[in-house]
């Protein structure tokens, strides 16, 4: 298996450009945010945050003043309100398994939508398991909840309500403050919490406008360090812990904290909020350009999720119709152009992305679908690149198609 | 819905890169289709057969992945100046070793191709009203997979219309 790997990467050699689009599967991480973690490996702040000598105080110390930062990005009232946690996918284990231990007996009812990602789709069928029961809230043509049936489904029994701010496939920004108000209107009870990833450092917000009650942030999907991200947990909401261990700075997350990798999460947050208009500015443009350049020089395409402002600036989802995603990846790859695809065959249980079902694409539409994400460090040149391979991408692929499945 | 590591082996890269025999023939004496555009994974086989019952041409349009562009690719170099009994005869797995291995996941993309192969094959018989001893009656093993994978689409596309 391994040859064969290394045989598909010699057929690589020679690319003169490549451009980095797959941001949604894992990330680029700039040199700042390396040389920023560097010195936390071995130079300074390598201790344990909870022991008595230097090297501990200072990851102390480092660990307080960067929670302080991040809390200060995402609009936190205290620094207890920050937990790190491994990642995004750790991070919604713990608030809908920590909220379900918490709440277990005042309901049994959780409430998410049809386009949640994995991490929170997967979780809330483990709890099923354990007495739990999910509703999920469907969503229109271009991913937006449908409010109304929102607040149908919530009733006196809903412990919790999980929505993302701005969906990680197709870039659908949700309104998660009308959509919270609803939700408390029906049982303030009720939990509400919103996987922020796709929207920290892309989407103006914080955790007290909105006023959710737990919300989970990724490093990678800000161009950090995988193997970081924190789950926001507003003063006086009881989420149980979900592992067990040595306690130290992070109550409800046990183990050794990783100094090095909050270091490249506070960076990489750094870099996304101190010119967050330029940033974004710079990111729709290119967003716009690609999706224009796309329409204009290829037949047959579809855009996933909505137009404008409503979508996050960094997203571009398109289905190219007759045209298989998975040989599409492959064929973009070879040219050095890498994202990923919702087809059916790039899944192990052949079936397409749930969320392109959700909004009512069909199996031929998300067959073809490919998936893009561009950061401040894109380049019109890149955008260029692309336009240029994408087509005689796909009518390679589109040639090998020929008629097949035209009825 | 987890997505799996494909480390496609080098004669599946080529394939994909290079396929052989790709194309519709307008000269086909028979055609045959597996799969369903339901769900995408769909393959159109072309045969161009002899009186002499030898397959003189063939080729193949995919709608699928790249193992099964690979797959399909090298079926129609495999059963070219065959005779029917004998391409008859190959099965997904011989398919499968031709092409260097496929991953676990991607077996039933060869089953697709064998599949619509041994259709073609049947279907010729059946045009030319000949039931040759060779030719059992029973559905081969890659036939009943690529109806199921027809009827499992199927099932699974109506699902989602009815969910709309
Ligand atoms: S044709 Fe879909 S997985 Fe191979």
């Amino acid at each position: 298996m391994i040859e064969n790997v290394k045989e598909l990467l010699k057929a690589h050699e020679g690319l003169k450009h490549e451009v980095y689009l797959d941001l949604e599967n894992s990330s680029t991480v700039p040199k700042e945010v390396i040389e920023a973690m560097l010195p936390y490996f071995s130079q300074r702040a390598y201790g344990n945050p909870t022991l008595t000598h230097k090297p501990g105080w200072e990851a102390f110390e480092t660990i307080m003043e960067l929670t302080q930062k991040i809390a200060h990005f995402l609009g936190c009232k205290t620094l207890e309100e920050v937990n790190f946690t491994p990642g995004e996918t750790e991070a919604n284990n713990l608030a809908l398994i920590g909220t379900a231990f918490s709440m277990k007996d005042k309901g049994k009812k959780l409430v998410i939508s049809e386009v949640e990602p994995i991490s929170i789709l997967h979780v809330t069928e483990l709890l099923q398991k354990y007495g739990f029961k999910t509703t999920k809230v469907p969503v229109d043509k271009e991913g937006f909840i449908n409010l109304e049936k929102l607040g149908e489904v919530v009733d006196k029994e809903t412990i919790l309500v999980s929505l993302s701010a701005a969906n990680h496939e197709i870039g659908t920004v949700q309104p998660i403050k009308e959509a919270l108000e609803i939700v408390k209107d029906k049982n303030s009870g009720t939990i509400f919490h919103t996987d922020a990833s796709d929207a920290y450092g892309k989407i103006p917000f914080t955790v007290k406008d909105l006023g959710v009650d737990l919300a989970t942030v990724s490093s990678y999907k800000i161009l950090g360090p995988r193997g970081i991200g924190a789950l926001y947990v507003r003063q006086g909401v009881n989420v149980e812990r979900i592992l067990e261990g040595q306690i130290g700075t992070q109550k409800l997350w046990p183990g050794v904290e990783n100094t090095p990798l909050i270091v490249g999460f506070a960076k990489a947050s750094e870099l996304a909020f101190q010119n967050f208009e330029n940033n974004v500015n710079h990111m729709q443009k290119l967003q716009d350009k690609l999706l224009a350049g796309i329409f204009g020089r290829i037949s047959d395409v579809k855009l996933n999720g909505p137009k404008g402002d409503r979508r996050a600036p960094d997203n571009a989802n398109v289905s190219f119709l007759k045209c298989e995603g998975e040989a599409l990846t492959i064929e973009l790859s070879l040219s050095g152009v890498y994202v990923s695809s919702g087809s059916a065959c790039t899944r192990r249980i052949l079936q397409p992305s749930h969320v392109l079902v959700a909004i009512g694409r069909n199996f031929e539409e998300a067959h073809g679908s490919i998936l893009m994400k561009i950061t401040r460090y894109h380049t019109e040149e890149d955008i260029n690149y692309v336009l240029d391979v994408i087509p005689k991408a796909v009518e390679r692929i589109r040639e090998i198609t020929g008629s097949t499945g035209v009825e | 819905m987890s997505r799996m590591p494909l480390p496609y082996n080098p004669k599946v890269l080529e394939l994909f890169r290079n396929p052989k025999n790709l194309g519709k023939m307008e000269d086909a004496t028979v055609v045959a289709v597996a799969g369903n555009p339901a769900c995408g994974d769909m393959i159109t086989f072309y045969l161009k057969i002899s009186d002499q019952e030898v397959i003189e041409k063939a080729s193949f349009e995919s709608y699928g992945c790249a193992a099964n562009i690979a797959t399909a690719s090298i079926v129609t170099e495999m059963i070219k100046e065959m005779k029917l009994e004998d391409a008859w005869k190959i099965t997904w797995k011989s398919v499968a070793e031709a092409v260097g291995g496929l991953p676990s996941i991607k077996f039933h993309c060869g089953i697709l191709a064998v599949g619509a192969l041994k259709r073609a094959i049947r279907a010729y018989c059946k045009n030319k009203r000949l039931s040759p001893g060779w030719l059992p009656e029973e559905l081969s093993f890659e036939e009943k997979q690529a109806l199921e994978e027809e009827e499992l689409s199927r099932i699974l596309s109506k699902r989602m219309r009815t969910e709309e």
